[in-house]
C-alpha cells in the first residue's frame, strides 16, 4: 500500500520548503497541497488549529505542524540519508543551530530587508552577527551536517536562496563574499544538490513577489 | 557550543530559572549525579565558565558533560533522554507521539514565559492583550491535557517537564493578571499538584512566594512600577 504523505505548503515559504527538501532527500514520494496564505483552507485550519500555518505534514491522515518538529519526524520515520547524526551530543549541536536559525537568524535577516533607518541598521548589525556565527560553525566543513546535507543545512536554506532575493529588493548587502567565504561556498555546494533544486521556487517568481510586496508597502506609506 | 575543562556532569543554572528547572527535573528522573553550579550574578557580570560554554546566547541553563557543553533547555532535556535512555524515558517510542510531544513543548517554550512577562511588565492595553493571550494559552493547554494523568498519558514525560516549572510561577501570573488559573484551567492545576507528588518536581520547583519576590526584583530592574 502506498504511503500517504501530503504536505500543506505555500510555494514561496522557506519553511514549507524545508519539509519538501527533507522528503526528497530521503526519496519519499508525496503530494503537496498549495495554500493561499491570505485565504487558508478549512483543512489547514483543522490540521493546525494552534498556529494556523504552513507547513503541515500529513502522514496516514495524521497531521504534524512546525517545520523543525516535522524534520525530526521525517528523520525518525524514513531512515535513508540521515539528516541528524547518531551521537547525542552532535544531535544536540545540530538542534541548537537549527533553533538559532529559526529564533535569531531568520528574524534579523528578514527584518533587515523590510525596515528603514536606525531600525534597519540595528537589524543589520544583528544579522551580521548571526552570519558570522554561522560562518565560524562551517569552518572546515562542506555542509553544516559534514559531508552531506543535514538538518541545519535544511534549516538554513533561507540563506542559500531567499536572502539574495530580499537583499536585491531592499537594496542592501548582507551576505558579503569577502566577509563570509565559507557561507558563500556552502551556498554553491547546497545549490548543486538535485533534491535542493527540484522544489526550489524560481528566483524570478520570488523576486516579483517580494517586489510587489515592497511596492504595496510604499504605496500604503505614501497615502498616509 | 563550547568545550571547557570540567569532568562529569555539571549544570550551570540560576535558582529560579524555569528553564534550568526543566533540566534538574530530567536529571533527577534519570537518577543522574551532577554538580549544580549557581550563576550567582546572572543579572550582572556573567561567569567565565558561562561565557565560554555558551558564547552564542550567554544564558543558563548549560549542561556540561565531560567538558562538552549543551545549551537550550529543551535541547538539554532531549540530550539527557538520549544519553541515559534506560531509565524513565521522557519521549515515547512512536514517532508520531514524539512529534506531538515536541510540538507542545515548543508551544510552551515560545508562549508561556514571554506572555507571562508581559503580564508584569506592561500596563493598559498591552496588559489587557497579554491577559487575553495568556488565557488563550491556558485554555489550549487545558484542552490538550484533558482527562489524562500527564500530557502523554500515564507516563510523566517531555511536555510535563517543559511545563511544570511554570507551576510555581502561577501565583505571580495570577496576581499580575488579575485572574484565577484554577478557575480558567482546573485540570491543569490538578495536573500541577500531581506532578508535585513526584520527588524530582517537589525538590526542584521554587516556592511561589519566592518567585513573586523575584518578579518584584525584575520589575525594579526594568523600571516598571
Amino acid at each position: 500500500m502506498a504511503e500517504e504523505v501530503k504536505v500543506f505548503r505555500s510555494w514561496g515559504s522557506p519553511f514549507s520548503y524545508r519539509v519538501e527538501l527533507a522528503l526528497r532527500l530521503k526519496g519519499v514520494a508525496y503530494e503537496y497541497i498549495e495554500e493561499d496564505l491570505s485565504n487558508k483552507s478549512t483543512l489547514l485550519l483543522e490540521y493546525n488549529p494552534v498556529h494556523k500555518k504552513v507547513p503541515v505534514l500529513l502522514h496516514h491522515g495524521k497531521p504534524i505542524a512546525e517545520s523543525l518538529v516535522i524534520l525530526e519526524y521525517i528523520e525518525e520515520t524514513w531512515q535513508e540519508n540521515p539528516i541528524l547524526p547518531k551521537d547525542p551530543r552532535e544531535r544536540a549541536v545540530a538542534r541548537f543551530w537549527s533553533r538559532f536559525l529559526d529564533d535569531k537568524c531568520s528574524l534579523a535577516l528578514w527584518m533587515s530587508c523590510w525596515t528603514e533607518g536606525e531600525t534597519q541598521q540595528n537589524f543589520m548589525e544583528q544579522a551580521k552577527e548571526c552570519l558570522h556565527l554561522l560562518e565560524e560553525e562551517l569552518k572546515g566543513k562542506k555542509f553544516f551536517g559534514g559531508d552531506s546535507i543535514g538538518m541545519v543545512d535544511i534549516a538554513a536554506s533561507f540563506i542559500a536562496h531567499w536572502l539574495g532575493v530580499l537583499e536585491e529588493v531592499a537594496g542592501i548587502s548582507l551576505l558579503d563574499e569577502e566577509k563570509y567565504p565559507n557561507l558563500c561556498k556552502w551556498t554553491e555546494e547546497f545549490l548543486k544538490s538535485d533534491a535542493v533544486m527540484e522544489c526550489l521556487p524560481k528566483r524570478a517568481n520570488l523576486l516579483a513577489f517580494f517586489q510587489a510586496r515592497k511596492h504595496a508597502i510604499s504605496a500604503t506609506k505614501a497615502s498616509v | 557550543m563550547g568545550e571547557v575543562d570540567t569532568k562529569g556532569v555539571v549544570l550551570l543554572d540560576f535558582w529560579v530559572s524555569p528553564f534550568g528547572q526543566r533540566c534538574r527535573i530530567a536529571l533527577a528522573e534519570k537518577g543522574v549525579e551532577y554538580e549544580y553550579r549557581e550563576e550567582e550574578n546572572l543579572l550582572g557580570d556573567k561567569s567565565p565558565l558561562l561565557l565560554e560554554s555558551n558564547p552564542v546566547h550567554k544564558k543558563v541553563p548549560v549542561l556540561i558533560h565531560d567538558g562538552k557543553a549543551v545549551c537550550e533547555s529543551l535541547i538539554i532535556v532531549q540530550y539527557i533522554d538520549e544519553s541515559w535512555p534506560h531509565r524513565a524515558p521522557l519521549l515515547p517510542a512512536d514517532p508520531y507521539a514524539r512529534a506531538h510531544a515536541r510540538f507542545w513543548a515548543d508551544f510552551i517554550d515560545k508562549k508561556i514565559y514571554e506572555c507571562g512577562t508581559r503580564l508584569w511588565k506592561l500596563k493598559g492595553e498591552g496588559h489587557s492583550a497579554a491577559k487575553e493571550e495568556f488565557t488563550g494559552i491556558l485554555k489550549l493547554l487545558e484542552g490538550e491535557l484533558g482527562d489524562k494523568k500527564y500530557f502523554a498519558g500515564d507516563a510523566f514525560g517531555f511536555v510535563d517537564v517543559a511545563l511544570v516549572p511554570f507551576v510555581c510561577w502561577f501565583y505571580s501570573f495570577e496576581t499580575y493578571a488579575g485572574f484565577s488559573i484554577e478557575e480558567l484551567a482546573p485540570k491543569l492545576v490538578a495536573w500541577g499538584k500531581r506532578c508535585m507528588e513526584r520527588e524530582s518536581v517537589a525538590k526542584t520547583l521554587s516556592d511561589p512566594h519566592k518567585v513573586f519576590e523575584f518578579v518584584g526584583v525584575l520589575k525594579k530592574r526594568f523600571g516598571v512600577e
